[in-house]
């Protein structure tokens, strides 16, 4: 403080002696006590000059608090400005000093009556923004009558302090009936009062989100598109953020809507602007394609976003975000509007991001010649994260558009060619997905990507070019070579490179068998027996018994022709686009994130959705969407930048979801040598019937198996899976594939893929954690929000940290049922948060309802009969699964293999009728009926329970076990 | 809605925070000191930092971050453009928004926050309406006070507030009545190497300065309003009228305010007033580069280019540069590698230039990275869109105001790449 007041002191220039740094000169021992005296003298003007100082210190976030009596009792004064200034520190210190805010409460009810508005309207302001409780028991009654104050001002200030008084103390503003006069301010005469109602209703309903304040109807609807006309730029906002949420009855009042919120697109302020494109974005859904007025309404959208990006680089930022939302909605609104996304030189790096990848969503035949040498500029840029997303971006566009890919992958080599090694590596790392995308076109510049073998340092670039390599080893003469290169420092390379660099031999060895033998020996045990990483293991494993069992079908699985890959990357899931779009201009349109993923001060948010085309035969209603949405894996979108390459490299073999402990018996390491030894003969010798050789006694398959191991993998195939049986694989239980719960992108490098699993009674979260940033990671800790179930992790997480950069780690969280409940929408959704050293991410993850079913849930027969009775038949849902190719006993082990059992059977007229119980962790029973029908592949599923809402659930996890 | 505001100067110091609801400690900037440290340069810090309880969102002006807290879901736009109001009140309160500018009068920059939030709710943002309530500071005035013990805070209720013309007070009054409009355009514009053009749009705003008594309603229209690609108004100007006759009619604020800003886009051909021929080479295996560049007007019709002003971030590897200008000075930072040349007018027969040698470091490889080059210029008594003012009316005062018009055209991100 010293130091400031002294350099205050320096910069003093003429005249500054009148200006208000003179009240910081004052900062000496003994400071208050000077204060105090000044505050308490007889003259007027000493007391405002005092307590003029008081504030000052307060702005420096310096603790006055001390001076609160001697500060209130200049309260009741004439002098305006004496008395705002006092109210100004009122504010700040209330909380802090309780009681002798009390003192205060009198002059406040006075002033309430006061003739003049403004300080009617002040008091009422102030009031409300003191927090403390004893205060706003005082407040009802001056609140009410200023609510119904006969200036506007007063009213229009009253309203607000609705919204401060809710935030204290919900419960009196709904006891005294504040919200109901609140609502019929909504159709007050003044414009500006029905935006403050507005915005003061919505503040409220964030935090009651079924309280159905905002009860729009056509008839509020018209006051508000009223009072939209005429109030200010903020009241506008708050009143088109609140049309967003109306749906319309028809496309005509649609139309009528959009067209009086059009002209808000020519207002200064963006906000406003935003805003209504919101709402046009909107009610345009409901607009029939072929009416006019939609073409008319698409051309007006073009020019506002357009001018957004002339503005200052903030507010850029924030209209990009929004506008790579628009573009993958309703791309013809900035078809021909490529340039103005153009990167200028010093644009900030989070612009030029963005730009970018808006460029590339608009790419399209028609401009890629200029996108191509505008990305190509960009290259040759002095900033390396955007040199690299250049290049990256260079891939993507010929992924994209086909008739570019030529041009885009000589562009890559020119590229190449500057020998610019984070180029030259990025370079390659996009080459590997042209391959992917147009096999057997573009393989002759495999000889210049191999030039610069040496010079690849990044994980990522790596196994990249090893998986080029393997999967062109038949045109690549010294493949081996090549291959050996790397494998010398095997122990020293990253789980990626690693795990590429065993599929690459293994493939060399399929289409090269004599040359490579040794090599092949030699990875396999580098990974099984050197190793300790289990992913790394499980494959090598996986191999060699392949190898050795039945060559035929390791070729079959390991050369399998790969599914390509989609033209679009990055691509929003269509249905959080739909709720995103409702929420254009909003902190979760910036996030592309849900806003219920906002766990702060959204107390359980309703989700939004659009409303459906009118007469169209689009069937995008947005619960068929969802549903699609929720049982398909997004496995052909490359889900983000970030994953791109570790996606493509675990397609070709996937490990399977659960890891359990590897075996460490002797008898299985002999059991593998032998293994190989056999089956290199068979191979070698042409012997390809594929020999048994290994031991008896092999059970069922696993349950979970990747999509790679198909019909045509013999039965020995699954030898390897039982080698462990009752070490650590749940044998039979059910276990979903791992999905992605949080990409990379979205957590700083943090990607975590999980599953749920209930073996034992237990049940298990098992995640993978990748590191993907360029820093190590530490201090790892998870965290539950309330949920349908009341899930809560067991214990603290056991992540051996710190996890260093592309590393990553399985871990399994124990969960207990014993958390606090709350009903989530879906019922088993989870919200996460966790937490590493860089930040605390959230996401959310869908359970299967099935690993809640407790294992003592098989009911009596008579009990079953009773209860199944006794649930009134509303409660009862029927479902059918289709395509399942089970008798009814399997149909019945699986089930039970997740704990829903057969109490009893029976079989009528060719069908069989299964009658099945199962209990949930909270002692919700749910009783079923199996209807399964010899020759007919769709089975019928009755479910009655007295909580219907979980049926959809339960059915859920019946359509999962039995299809798998 | 908005929590709290925090100002920060250059060297990282919070030197003002103000909150509007129950205060936030100020230890949550440092999740901004943070992303400031990421960042290599200021600019570059990202505009929205989220941090596990609030959300921060900043803007950067004139070396000041001012970084608002936010709790709940609130539009950052709307963030963003009140923090802009916050900038603009306090330019036009204090003459400029500077530290030592806002700590001389931080009595009075609280007395205005308050005034224009309450509760996270924007208030009164107009500075017409915040003038009534808070008179702005004059030495004058302070002096006054002291000695009478007067007060700079309106007593009355300002009556643009609730009124239909919230944006103008009543009983204006002014003995000379003028009306001057500035039409002012900025072109954006990225040249390639060979001189042609990537792309270039036009941002031209008009902004006015009208002292006339009473309550005049004026029209203002255009020979050529077809032109204006997209436009945003003040809110005072009837769009109904703009939209079915393309006439801007409307009852002005008092004083400066700005009338329309627009935009005329890439698709319509933009002139280009200058062109640049340039060389900048670097050979492999020399530890020298040539510098070569000459400026010329183009498509000015006829008027100056003025107020020239080139620069350049030149490759990393540059050590020095030894040039020579046939017109006005250069300079060459070698630390941060920017070379800048203040051209000054442009004599079209005589073009300026800027030659010479670069000198690298020895045996260092040749740069990788193409300089772009940076214009700036001004060309007075032209619209490069070559939009121009038909005539301006007024009607509901008797009196004859006097009207001025000036037009001006400026490089905006000017930019040439080598």
């Amino acid at each position: 403080m010293q130091a400031l007041a002294n350099q205050l002191c320096e910069n003093r220039q003429f005249g500054s002696k009148m200006t208000d740094s003179k009240y910081f000169t004052t900062t000496k021992k003994g400071e208050i006590f000077e204060l105090k005296a000044e505050l308490n003298s007889d003259k007027k003007e000493k007391k405002k000059e005092a307590v003029k100082k008081v504030i000052a210190s307060m702005t420096v976030g310096k603790d006055v608090s001390a001076l609160f009596p001697d500060v209130v009792n200049c309260m009741q004064t004439d002098n305006l400005e004496l008395k705002k200034l006092v109210y100004l520190y009122l504010m700040n210190y209330a909380k802090s000093q309780p009681d002798m805010a009390i003192m205060a409460v009198n002059t406040f009810v006075k002033d309430c009556e006061d003739p003049n508005p403004l300080i009617r309207a002040l008091a009422v302001r102030t009031m409300g923004c003191i927090r403390v409780d004893k205060i706003t028991e005082y407040l009802c009654e001056p609140l009410r009558k200023c609510l119904k104050d006969e200036d506007p001002y007063v009213r229009k200030t009253a309203a607000v302090c609705v919204a401060k008084l809710h935030d204290i103390n919900a419960q009196l503003v709904e006891d005294q009936g504040f919200l109901d006069t609140l609502k019929d301010l909504i159709s007050d005469s003044n414009p500006m009062v029905v935006a403050n109602a507005v915005a003061a209703l919505s503040e409220i309903a964030e935090s009651h989100p079924n309280s159905n304040l905002m009860d729009l109807n056509p008839q509020t609807m018209n006051k508000l598109l009223t009072a939209l006309n005429e109030c200010t730029e903020w009241g506008q906002i708050f009143i088109l953020d609140c049309l967003a949420n109306y749906t319309p009855r028809d496309d005509r009042e649609s139309q009528s809507i959009c067209e009086r919120v059009t002209p808000r697109l020519s207002h200064a302020n963006s906000a406003v602007v935003l805003s209504a494109v919101k709402v046009l974005m909107k009610f345009m859904e409901m607009l029939p394609k072929d009416l006019d007025y939609y073409g008319t309404l698409l051309k007006k959208l073009a020019p506002p976003l357009v001018t957004l990006l002339s503005a200052e680089p903030e507010l850029q930022y924030v209209a990009l975000r929004n506008i790579n939302l628009i573009v993958q909605r309703r791309p013809e609104i900035l078809k021909h509007e490529m340039k103005v996304f153009y990167v200028k030189y010093n644009d900030p790096i989070y612009v030029k991001l963005e730009k970018l990848d808006i460029m590339i969503r608009l790419a399209s035949q028609a401009n890629i010649a200029q996108v191509l040498a505008e990305l190509k500029e960009y290259a040759t840029e002095v900033d390396v994260d955007f040199v690299r997303k250049a290049v990256r971006a260079i891939g993507r566009c010929a992924i994209k558009v086909e008739q570019s890919a030529e041009r885009c992958v000589s562009t890559l080599l020119d590229l190449i060619q500057t020998k610019v090694n984070y180029v030259v590596q990025e370079a390659i790392v996009v080459i590997k997905d042209i391959f992917r995308k147009y096999p057997n076109k573009y393989e002759s510049v495999i000889a210049t990507l191999c030039e610069n073998l040496d010079s690849l340092d990044e994980p990522e670039a790596r196994a990249a070019m090893i998986w080029i390599v393997g999967e062109y080893a038949e045109r690549i003469d010294n493949a081996d070579e090549l291959l050996e290169s790397f494998l010398e420092g095997f122990h020293d390379e990253s789980t990626q490179v690693q795990l590429q660099l065993l599929t690459a031999i293994v493939k060399l060895f399929l289409k090269k068998p004599t040359e490579t033998q040794e090599l092949v020996q030699q990875v396999l045990s580098l990974a099984t027996q050197d190793s300790d990483n289990p992913d790394l293991r499980d494959r090598g494993y996986i191999y060699w018994r392949l190898l050795s069992t039945d060559p035929v079908a390791a070729k079959e699985v390991v050369l399998a022709e790969k599914p390509l890959i989609s033209e679009e990357t990055d691509l929003i899931e269509p249905t959080l686009l739909e709720e995103l779009i409702c929420h254009i201009g909003t902190l979760a349109s910036v996030y592309h994130k849900p806003p219920s993923a906002f766990v702060e001060g959204n107390h359980g948010v309703q989700h939004k959705g659009l409303p459906g085309s009118a007469g169209s035969a689009e069937s995008e209603s947005p619960d068929a969407v969802s549903a699609g949405a929720a049982t398909e894996a997004p496995a052909a979108v490359i889900p983000s930048q970030g994953d791109l390459l570790g996606d493509l490299l675990n397609l070709d073999l996937t490990p399977p979801a659960t890891t359990g402990p590897l075996p460490h018996s002797g008898g299985m390491q002999m059991g593998a040598m032998d293994l190989l030894g056999g089956g290199l003969d068979s191979l070698l010798g042409g012997d390809l019937g594929g020999s048994p050789a290994m031991g008896a006694g092999f059970g069922a398959p696993p349950a979970a198996m990747p999509p790679a191991f198909s019909a045509p993998v013999s039965g020995s195939l699954y030898d390897l899976f039982d080698l462990d049986n009752g070490v650590g694989m749940p044998l039979g239980s059910f276990c979903p594939p791992k999905t992605v719960w949080l990409p990379a992108m979205k957590a700083k490098g943090l990607e975590i893929s999980g599953t749920f699993v209930r073996h034992a009674g237990v049940i298990q979260m098992e995640m993978t954690i990748t590191n993907k940033a360029m820093s190590v990671m530490t201090g790892f800790a998870i965290q539950f929000n309330r949920n349908s179930f009341g899930l809560a992790p067991a214990g603290p997480i056991q992540v051996p940290s710190p996890l260093s950069p592309n590393q990553n780690i399985e871990v399994s969280l124990p969960l207990n049922t014993v958390g606090p409940v709350m009903k989530m929408e879906p019922l088993n959704n989870l919200q996460v948060a966790f937490k590493n050293n860089i930040d605390v991410f959230y996401f959310s993850c869908q359970y299967p309802i099935s690993v809640l079913f407790a294992e003592d849930g098989k009911m009596e027969r008579q009990v079953f009969l009773a209860t199944w009775k006794d649930i009134p038949n509303e409660n009862e849902s029927q479902f059918q699964i289709k395509d399942c190719h089970l008798n009814s006993d399997a149909a019945s082990n699986k089930l039970q293999s997740i704990n829903i059992f057969t109490i009893a059977e029976r079989t009528v007229d060719g069908q069989d009728m299964l009658y099945q119980s199962m209990k949930l962790t909270n002692g919700i029973w749910a009783l079923a009926e199996l209807k399964v029908q010899a020759g007919n592949p769709n089975y019928t599923v009755s479910l009655k329970c007295r909580a219907p809402e979980v049926s959809q659930c339960v059915f859920q996890s019946y359509e999962a076990v039995l299809k798998n | 809605m908005i929590h709290s505001l925090f100002l920060i100067n250059a060297s990282g110091d919070i030197f003002l925070e103000k909150h509007w609801k129950s205060v936030v400690s100020r230890s949550v900037c440092d999740y901004f000191f943070e992303a400031q440290e990421r960042a290599t340069e200021p600019e570059n810090v990202p505009p929205v930092i989220p941090t596990p309880h609030h959300y921060l969102i900043s803007v950067l002006r004139h070396r000041i971050f001012f970084v608002a807290v936010i709790q709940s879901e609130v539009p950052p736009l709307f963030v963003i453009e009140f923090l802009h109001r916050v900038v603009d009140t306090f330019q036009d309160y204090f003459g400029v928004c500077t530290e030592a500018a806002i700590k001389d009068n931080v009595v009075v920059v609280y007395e205005l926050l308050e005034e224009m939030l309450d509760n996270g709710f924007p208030l009164a943002t107009e500075s017409n309406i915040l003038k009534e309530l808070i008179k702005p500071p004059t030495i004058l005035r302070t002096m006054v006070n002291t000695i009478t013990g007067s007060t700079n805070v309106g007593e009355q209720l300002p009556t643009g507030q609730l009124s239909v013309v919230p944006w103008r007070r009543t009983g204006v009054k002014y003995t000379n009545n003028e009306a001057y409009f500035d039409v002012v355009e900025e072109i954006d514009a990225i040249i390639d190497k060979s001189g042609s053009t990537i792309t270039a749009e036009i941002q031209g705003v008009i902004d006015a300065c009208v002292k006339l008594t009473g309550m005049p309603d004026l029209t203002l229209s255009f020979m050529n309003p077809r032109l204006l690609d997209d436009v945003s108004f003040h809110p005072c100007v009837r769009f109904k009228r703009w939209e079915a006759e393309r006439i801007l009619s409307f009852i002005p604020p008092d004083g400066n305010f700005r009338l329309l800003s627009y935009h005329v886009s890439s698709q319509n051909l933009v002139a280009i007033p200058v062109y640049v021929k340039h060389n900048i080479s670097f050979r492999e295996g020399s530890s020298q580069g040539r510098f070569d560049l000459t400026l010329g007007p183009k498509q000015t019709m006829g008027k100056a280019v003025e107020s020239v002003l080139v620069s350049s971030q030149l490759p990393r590897g540059v050590l020095n540069a030894n040039l020579s200008a046939s017109q006005g000075t250069y300079t060459f930072d070698p630390v941060t590698k920017l070379l800048s040349w203040d051209v000054g007018k442009i004599n079209p027969q005589k073009l300026p230039s800027l030659k010479g040698t670069m000198s690298l470091q020895a045996g260092a490889s040749k740069p990788d990275e193409n300089p772009t080059i940076n214009i700036q210029f001004k060309i007075q008594q032209m619209a490069i869109s070559g939009l121009k003012v038909n005539r301006l009316d007024m009607y509901g005062e008797k009196y004859k105001p006097f009207k001025g018009i000036k037009y001006m055209t400026k490089a905006g991100k000017f930019q040439v790449r080598t």
